[in-house]
C-alpha cells in the first residue's frame, strides 16, 4: 500500500518535471504545444544513445540531457515557435502535432521503433525495505532529483529577479513589455529551461515509463492533464496534479488494472467540468 | 439594414451556386467512370463525410476539438455490433449507428459548453480517449485490440450485395455522402446555422443579443455527432470489419489536416480536403510506406507557417500575407518534397 504511494509519489514527480515547462509556454505565451513530448523523448533518447553507444556513465547524461534538449528548444523557440504565439489554437495545434510527427517518425527512422533500454548504474538497481515498505532506489533517486529540481524552481521563481520578471510577463506580457522588460527574451530562456527539464525528465523516465518512438503521442495527454487540471498560474498547482496524477494511475492500474487509464480520464473530465482554469488556479480575470 | 434587406442578403446566401451543382454532378459520374477505383473512392467519400461533420463544429461553431473521433468510432462499433447481433440490414444498422452517437455527442455536449480551447481540448481528447479504452477492455463485446470481426452485411435495399470491388459500397458512401452534405447545406444557411456563425466569430456579442448560446452548441454538436458516427457506420459496414482504430488519436489529428487542407466553414472543405489527402497519401505511401507521417508533420508545419487560408486561395500565393508571413511564404504552400 504505502509502496504503492511512494511509486506513485516518484512517477508523479517524473510527469511534473516532465510538464512543468509546458505549464510555462501555455501560461507565459497562451500556446498550445501538444508537442512537449517530443523534447522529452529528445532527452531519453540522448541519454539511451550515449550510455548504449559511447558508455558514457549515467549521472554524466543527465546534465547533457538537459542541455542539448534546452539548446534544441532555444533554437526551435527562435525560428518556428514565435511566430505561432499570435495565431489561433487551431494553427497552434496543427503546427505542433505536425512537429510531433515529424519527431516520431525521424527517430523511427535513425534509431529504429523498438523499445529502449537503460542499464541503469549498479547503486542505483534493487530496492530496500523500512519497515515493511518496499523502496525501489532509483524510484527514491527519482523522488530526491525531482524535489530538489522543484525547490530549485520555485526558489528561482519567487526570490530571484528573473523570476519576478517572468511572473510578471505571465501576468500581463504587454504591460510587462511597457515596463521594459524583454517578453521575447525571457520567453527563449523559459522556454530552453522547460525543454531542457522536459529533456531531463525524458532521461530520467526512460527507465520507469518506457522509451520508444511513439513517446510523445502516449504521454501528451498525461502532461496536458497535469497543465489544464494543475492551472498554469502558479507551479504548485501542476506539481499537486501531477502528485494526484501519479498517485491515482499506479493505484488504478494496481487495483483496478481492468480499467487501465480509464480512471485517470474521468478525473480529468470532472475535475475540468468544476473546475476550467484547473483545480488550483487563483481566479483570474483572463 | 431593414428586415426585408436582411432577408434577401441571407437568401442570396444560401442560392446555389453553379459549382456547387457541378461538383455533384461530378460525384455522381465518378461512379460511373471510375469503377476500377471504387475501393478508394469509397474511403475518400467516408473521411470526407467525416470532415464534413467537423466543419460544423470547428468551421461553424468554432469549437475546437481533438477527439472527433469518438464519434466516429461510436459509430462503427454501434453500426458492426448491430449487424452481428441484431440484424445485418445496413439502412436499420445505419441508423441505429446515427441515433447513439447522436446520443454521446448530446451527453458529451454538456462538457464542451465551459472553459476555454484547452479545456475544451482536453475534455474531447479525453472522451475519446475513454471510449478507446473501453473498446480495448470491452474484449467479449469489440474483440479488443484484434477488432471486431466477423461482421457479415446484409445485401443493401435487399438486392445489392456488397461486392469485393466496392461498387455498391461507394455508391452507398456516395448516396450518405450526398445527403448528408445536403442537409447540413440547409442547417448552414438556415437561422440557426447563421446564428452559429454570429458566436462563433463573438460569443459574448451573441449572448447580449439573446442568442441562447450554449443550446445552439448543443444542438450543432449532436448533429455534428451524427454525421460522424454515419460516417464511421459506413466505414464499419462497407468494410465488415471495426477496430481500435477508429478512436485512434491518429484519426482526429488526421480529420482536422483534412478540413484544414480543404478549408473551413463553408461545408465542402471536407470533399476537397479528402480528395487531396487521400491521393496524397497514395502518392507518397507508395513511394516511402513506413514514412509517411513525417512528411504528413512536414506539410502541417509548412501549412501553419505560410497560413493556411492562403491554401485554399491561389490568387493570394505570390502576394505579401497580410502580416504573419513568413519567408517561407516564398516556396509556395501546398506541395511537400
Amino acid at each position: 500500500m504505502l509502496t504503492l504511494l511512494f511509486d506513485g509519489i516518484a512517477y508523479g514527480m517524473l510527469l511534473f518535471v516532465l510538464a512543468v515547462g509546458l505549464a510555462v509556454t501555455l501560461g507565459l505565451m497562451n500556446f498550445i504545444n501538444l508537442a512537449h513530448g517530443a523534447f522529452a523523448m529528445a532527452g531519453g533518447y540522448v541519454t539511451v544513445l550515449l550510455m548504449n553507444r559511447l558508455g558514457v556513465p549515467f549521472l554524466v547524461c543527465l546534465p547533457i540531457a538537459f542541455f542539448a534538449t534546452a539548446a534544441v528548444g532555444a533554437l526551435l523557440e527562435r525560428t518556428l515557435y514565435r511566430p505561432m504565439y499570435a495565431k489561433p489554437h487551431l494553427d497552434q495545434v496543427l503546427f505542433s502535432i505536425g512537429l510531433v510527427f515529424m519527431a516520431v517518425t525521424t527517430v523511427d527512422y535513425v534509431v529504429g521503433s523498438m523499445q529502449q533500454n537503460i542499464r541503469l548504474p549498479g547503486w542505483l538497481q534493487g530496492r530496500f525495505a523500512i519497515e515493511w515498505v518496499g523502496i525501489g532506489k532509483y524510484r527514491l533517486f527519482i523522488i530526491v532529483v525531482c524535489g530538489l529540481l522543484t525547490v530549485a524552481l520555485q526558489w528561482v521563481l519567487s526570490r530571484t529577479r528573473f523570476g519576478s520578471r517572468l511572473r510578471a510577463s505571465v501576468d500581463d506580457p504587454r504591460v510587462a513589455g511597457g515596463l521594459g522588460l524583454d517578453v521575447n527574451r525571457i520567453f527563449l530562456l523559459t522556454f530552453a529551461v522547460g525543454s531542457g527539464l522536459a529533456g531531463l525528465g525524458g532521461a530520467l523516465g526512460a527507465e520507469v515509463l518506457g522509451l520508444d518512438p511513439t513517446f510523445p503521442l502516449k504521454f501528451m495527454i498525461y502532461f496536458l492533464i497535469v497543465v489544464s487540471v494543475g492551472g498554469t498560474t502558479t507551479i504548485t498547482g501542476p506539481l499537486l496534479a501531477a502528485l494526484l496524477l501519479g498517485i491515482a494511475d499506479v493505484a488504478g492500474k494496481y487495483y483496478v488494472p481492468k480499467l487501465g487509464a480509464f480512471i485517470v480520464y474521468s478525473l480529468m473530465i470532472v475535475i475540468l467540468m468544476l473546475r476550467p482554469q484547473g483545480l488550483f488556479a487563483r481566479a483570474s480575470g483572463k | 439594414m431593414s428586415r426585408p434587406d436582411v432577408a434577401a442578403s441571407l437568401r442570396a446566401d444560401a442560392r446555389w451556386r453553379p459549382w456547387e451543382i457541378a461538383l455533384f454532378v461530378v460525384l455522381a459520374l465518378s461512379w460511373f467512370f471510375l469503377p476500377g477505383q471504387s475501393l478508394l473512392l469509397a474511403e475518400i467519400a467516408i473521411v470526407a463525410l467525416f470532415a464534413l461533420s467537423l466543419d460544423l463544429i470547428l468551421g461553424y461553431a468554432g469549437i475546437v476539438s481533438l477527439g472527433h473521433a469518438a464519434f466516429f468510432g461510436f459509430g462503427a462499433y454501434g453500426a458492426a455490433l448491430f449487424a452481428k447481433h441484431v440484424m445485418p440490414d445496413p439502412l436499420i444498422g445505419m441508423a441505429f449507428a446515427v441515433a447513439i452517437s447522436a446520443a454521446l455527442g448530446a451527453a458529451t455536449s454538456v462538457l464542451i459548453l465551459r472553459g476555454t480551447d484547452l479545456t475544451r481540448l482536453m475534455v474531447t481528447l479525453g472522451v475519446a480517449s475513454i471510449l478507446y479504452e473501453l473498446a480495448n477492455k470491452l474484449e467479449d463485446l469489440t474483440g479488443g485490440a484484434d477488432g471486431l470481426q466477423g461482421v457479415v452485411m446484409a445485401p443493401l435495399l435487399g438486392r445489392f450485395e456488397f461486392d469485393i470491388a466496392g461498387r455498391t459500397a461507394y455508391a452507398y458512401a456516395l448516396v450518405v455522402l450526398v445527403v448528408c452534405t445536403l442537409i447540413a447545406r440547409r442547417i448552414v444557411h438556415s437561422p440557426f446555422g447563421i446564428s452559429l456563425q454570429a458566436l462563433r466569430d463573438n460569443r459574448l456579442r451573441a449572448t447580449s443579443i439573446g442568442l441562447n448560446v450554449p443550446a445552439r452548441l448543443v444542438a450543432v454538436y449532436t448533429i455534428a455527432a451524427a454525421i460522424a458516427g454515419a460516417a464511421g457506420a459506413l466505414l464499419a459496414q462497407t468494410t465488415g470489419f471495426a477496430s481500435l482504430d477508429v478512436f485512434d488519436f491518429h484519426r482526429s489529428a488526421e480529420v482536422l489536416l483534412i478540413l484544414v487542407i480543404g478549408g473551413t466553414g463553408y461545408l465542402y472543405g471536407g470533399i476537397f480536403g479528402a480528395i487531396v489527402f487521400k491521393l496524397l497519401h497514395d502518392l507518397i505511401s507508395a513511394w516511402t510506406p513506413q514514412y509517411w507521417n513525417f512528411w504528413l508533420g512536414l506539410f502541417l508545419v509548412v501549412l501553419v507557417l505560410v497560413g493556411r487560408e492562403r491554401l485554399i486561395r491561389p490568387h493570394t500565393w505570390w502576394r505579401r500575407g497580410s502580416g504573419g508571413a513568413l519567408p517561407a511564404a516564398a516556396e509556395g504552400p501546398g506541395v511537400p518534397r
